[in-house]
């Protein structure tokens, strides 16, 4: 089988959207172009419980056909590079699954394979995970609230550039903001295979009580469009979709 | 709308007493309480046919089946024994209705790395850091990095003590990016070097084993400050260590591209320093000798003087 790329969109938020369309809707419209959307909801220091505005998030996950978890900043490396693992891991099995279904019948799926057949398949979908090319498009929400959080938000994604780059697999992030001065979202940093020089570039600064988290996946899943135009003659991409949806 | 099986899988808690029936094979484990927690499910001592076994259990099905795949991998390994026994995977449908995976390892006795020095002392660090490196060394030339290697998935067993790693959800095959990890141990968090698996990112993390033995809240890094400086200073810090510094100072460098390179040095220092024990006893004597003689000439002298007196 052969390694292509997996695309996802990583939106680090600590509230509730409050402002255009339900972002579950846009996260659910990205899955359907292949587009994978993780979400993490990162909490306050002193927050005991997980506060109603973060429900959101797996709600979110759950429709972008991706990985969601709530966590306290300090925390945050870890999940951020787990999350994305986890999510990678759950496309590439979905893929694999499909391949199943149409090989073995429509209700054939890895979860009813017995234990020692579901071994060897996990190493293929291991090995795809290793070899295959990954793009991120990272969603900052800089809303006021976060003001605390952006120090460790950029020492998480640091990290999570030394992760995978261990990989084989190539990688491509970039970075924006939300909501941006003039758009829903603001670029950081263009697309990059590391993140080490972010800390020049990386806001300090946040922007009103707006969160706009739906338009602001919306304009993150055009990201990737815009560069698989300028990538046109590029090799031909290994497309989620392609295997029919 | 969403249906049951889309919605995000729950974490899953056992609670003692609680029968596990696995779906395949049809084995029933009684849960006797929780051992261990990790990023990836649950460890549970539980009792299959009254004999105590370890079942872990998680909601990420994936990763619970590529643990299995390590420990088989590990299994084939031959003549040593790297890591706990697997006995038995399966799946459970658990009172939520939701299908989890787990699989069911040896039990295995024995205290936790730091807690064994604590009680026993430090002339054991030696021997359990040789007997580390040994099973590093093994599992590094069947092609795995151990990966999350920590203080916590190290046990002592006793009588006689022996080293066993428990927890293969960090275990990485060379050349890949190692899967799972913890800060402190881990290279890539000091700035000190990358995640892919090699022999030189475990014996990074057994320099900051011994390490955490000696700061047991262990500690973070520093803004602005170089990580080596750090770890060099902490290193020096912890005087039950110092015999040990200059081979922990390679590892936390990455100097050492094998584990048999550390063990070498190791066994050496030990060597050396049973040596100079030995040096140690010799000198004493001589030191007493020179008291004795000057002792024994002065009672010969005074006899002499004795006599010389009785004599008219």
């Amino acid at each position: 089988m052969k390694a292509g790329t997996l695309k996802q969109i990583l939106l680090l938020t600590d509230g509730c959207s409050n402002k255009g369309e339900d972002p579950a809707v846009v996260a659910g419209l990205a899955n359907q172009q292949g587009i994978t959307v993780n979400v993490i909801g990162i909490l306050d220091d002193d927050q005991t419980e997980e506060p109603e505005g973060l429900r959101e998030v797996e709600d979110i996950a759950v429709s972008g056909g991706g990985v969601s978890q709530i966590v306290y900043s300090e925390r945050l490396s870890q999940t951020v590079q787990m999350v994305t693992r986890q999510a990678m891991t759950q496309t590439l099995q979905g893929f694999v699954n499909k391949e199943l279904r149409s090989i073995l019948g429509k209700n054939q799926s890895m979860e009813e394979l017995e234990p020692e057949k579901r071994g060897e398949i996990m190493e293929v979908v291991e090995d795809l995970g290793e070899t295959s090319d990954l793009e991120v498009v990272v969603l900052v929400d800089s809303s006021a609230s976060m003001r605390d959080k952006l120090e460790t938000v950029k020492e998480a994604l640091v990290d999570l550039s030394i992760s995978l780059n261990a990989r084989i697999g190539k990688n491509r992030f970039c970075i924006y903001r939300f909501p941006g001065r003039r758009n829903d979202i603001e670029l950081v940093l263009d697309w990059s295979p590391k993140l080490d020089a972010i800390s020049q570039v990386f806001p300090k600064l946040t922007s009103g009580g707006i969160t706009p988290t739906g338009p602001a996946l919306r304009a993150a899943m055009y990201q990737f469009s815009k560069k698989q135009l300028r990538r046109k003659w590029d090799e031909e991409p290994f497309d989620i979709e392609e295997t029919g949806y | 709308m969403k249906n049951h099986s889309t919605l995000k899988k729950p974490a899953i808690k056992l609670h003692a007493g609680q029968n596990v029936i696995g779906k395949w094979h049809h084995q029933s484990y009684t849960v006797v309480r929780k051992i261990g927690e990790g990023a990836i499910g649950a460890v549970y001592l539980c009792t299959q046919r009254g004999r105590p076994v370890a079942l872990k259990i998680s909601e990420q099905d994936a990763a619970v089946t590529v643990e299995v795949n390590v420990l088989k991998a590990l299994k084939k390994v031959q003549g040593y024994r790297l890591g706990p026994s697997l006995l038995d995977v399966d799946d459970w449908t658990a009172p939520n209705g939701r299908v989890y995976s787990f699989y069911v390892m040896e039990y295995m006795k024995g205290d936790r790395l730091g807690a064994f020095i604590q009680a026993e002392g430090k002339k054991w660090l030696g021997v359990l850091m040789i007997q580390l490196l040994d099973d590093l060394e093994q599992l590094h030339q069947a092609g795995w990095t151990f990966g999350d290697l920590k203080t916590d998935n190290i046990l002592v067993e006793s009588n006689p003590p022996r080293i066993r790693l428990v927890d293969v959800g960090g275990t990485t095959r060379m050349g890949r990016s190692i899967k799972e990890y913890t800060e402190f141990f881990d290279r890539g968090y000091w700035g000190l070097g990358t995640r892919k698996a090699e022999p030189s990112y475990d014996l990074f993390a057994v320099a900051m084993v011994f390490l955490h033995i000696y700061y047991p809240r262990r500690f973070d890094r520093v803004a602005g400050e170089a990580s080596g400086k750090l770890l060099e200073k902490k290193l020096y810090r912890a005087k039950d260590l110092d015999l040990l510094h200059p081979i922990l100072k390679r590892a936390l460098k990455g100097k050492y591209l094998t584990a048999s390179e550390m063990k070498k040095d190791v066994i050496d220092k030990m060597k050396q320093l049973q040596r100079r024990s030995h040096y140690h006893k010799k000198t004493r004597q001589k030191k007493n000798y020179p008291v004795l003689e000057s002792f024994s000439i002065s009672i010969v002298a005074s006899i002499y003087w004795i006599i010389s007196l009785l004599l008219p």
